[in-house]
């Protein structure tokens, strides 16, 4: 089936077969390999991404259902060299260790920042229910995520 | 993963959707997909053609009547349903919204995909049925209504048959509700969840302990516990919980939900 999605402002048109889930044409038709893959079962949200403003996990949605969106991924977010202030105080706070999840942490905090520039901490946790993380411990990522809020 | 092969069609309407669900014996509803997409994984479901019902508004939407009563369209969000107005006028329903799964899964998750997918860990089914929830089913025939206590089958089974669409979700005015839950971790799949509502007696629904929730009546929070043993659970057992275990469980859970109900 013909596809067409906006990824990070840029249009792609591919042929897609209905049955390849949005994570792996992001990966392997787009060549855009920030969004991981960790269990594939819906439940470590290292693929979330933004669609159409709203976060998901990649791995739970079909190519084809993304057809005429708009998806946002981790390599839209800094511009060129300059890391936006989330991803910043992610290097600061030490808010990553392997990395894996990054991606997805990156991707659910910018998606609360925006709708809730002044989270809570119960907020923060909520909003990042759907991302595991199995090296930090999580308290640096509620660190880095905190020092950024309004 | 990679899937088994499907066909993907998204139809303008309502209409057209039944059209070619009743045309096509393998093809099979896709509503947030958040379960579907899952077990199409893991090979537990293998339609042959997906139809889906995004972007049809038909199925969308949240109306509040004078006389209080809610009608939710099937492929309402739970995230819409949480930040909606008018659902307000039944809080239940949000608050256990919000509980389900993580943002993502609420986001993309549906009142109407919860319903008929009919896993027994789900949230929803036993508090439709605790709030008397009544279920409109479009087919070829036309549209018919079915109570919730009627809706639930079986395991993954519902009244919503083949080459049919729950397209709306009528919940009567009411605020005296509650629900209680052992969940896998905050937020996680059931163990064990009882939806309860006081309307003069208490209602409380059962979920997790068999194919379908289990209605168990009151007159007071504290005969629940002796209705629920009446009941004779027969609970099945898992990983996660013994027979007798689940069976402990549902007589905690019911009464802590029908207290939470009868004080509000």
């Amino acid at each position: 089936m013909d596809v067409t999605v906006t990824v990070n402002g840029t249009t792609y048109e591919r042929d897609v077969e209905p049955r390849k889930l949005l994570i792996h044409f992001l990966r392997d038709d787009l060549d855009l390999t920030g969004s991981h893959i960790g269990c594939d079962t819906g439940n470590c949200g290292a693929c979330s991404v933004i669609l159409d403003g709203v976060l998901v996990k990649s791995c739970m949605l079909l190519a084809v259902q993304a057809h005429g969106a708009s998806v946002e991924t981790v390599e839209g977010l800094a511009e060129g060299e300059e890391l936006t202030p989330l991803q910043q105080a992610f290097n600061e706070h030490h808010a990553l260790q392997c990395g894996y999840c990054t991606p997805g942490m990156l991707m659910s905090a910018t998606a609360l920042l925006r709708q809730t520039p002044s989270p809570s901490e119960d907020e923060i946790k909520k909003a990042l229910q759907g991302n595991i993380c199995r090296c930090t411990g999580y308290w640096n990522i509620l660190e880095a995520v905190r020092s950024v809020a309004k | 993963m990679l899937l088994r092969e499907v066909e993907y069609v998204k139809p303008g309407s309502v209409a057209e959707a039944l059209e070619v669900l009743a045309a096509n014996d393998g093809a099979r509803a896709l509503a947030g997909g958040q379960t579907l997409i899952n077990v199409m994984k893991a090979r537990a479901a293998s339609p042959d053609m997906l139809v889906d019902l995004d972007g049809l508004e038909e199925l969308r939407g949240i109306e509040l009547a004078g006389d209080g009563t809610l009608t939710i369209g099937a492929m309402t969000t739970y995230s819409e349903l949480v930040a909606s107005a008018e659902a307000k006028a039944r809080p239940i329903l949000s608050e256990v919204c919000a509980t389900i799964a993580d943002v993502q899964v609420r986001n993309r998750g549906t009142i109407g995909g919860n319903v008929c997918s009919n896993d027994p860990t789900n949230h929803l089914p036993p508090l439709m049925v605790a709030v008397g929830a009544r279920m409109t089913i479009a087919g070829a025939g036309g549209e018919r209504e079915v109570p919730a206590e009627e809706f639930f089958l079986g395991v993954y089974l519902t009244a919503c048959g083949s080459g049919e669409l729950l397209t709306r979700i009528a919940i009567p005015a009411g605020k005296k509700d509650g629900f209680a839950a052992v969940t896998l971790g905050a937020d996680g799949t059931c163990i064990c969840n009882a939806a309860a509502s006081v309307n003069g007696s208490v209602r409380v629904a059962l979920g997790c302990v068999d194919a379908v929730p289990v209605l168990v009546t009151a007159d007071s929070p504290e005969g629940v516990a002796d209705a629920v043993r009446a009941a004779n659970l027969m609970p099945p057992s898992d990983v996660h919980a013994t027979s007798e275990y689940r069976t402990h469980l549902a007589e905690v859970l019911a009464t802590r939900a029908a207290e939470e109900a009868a004080v509000r």
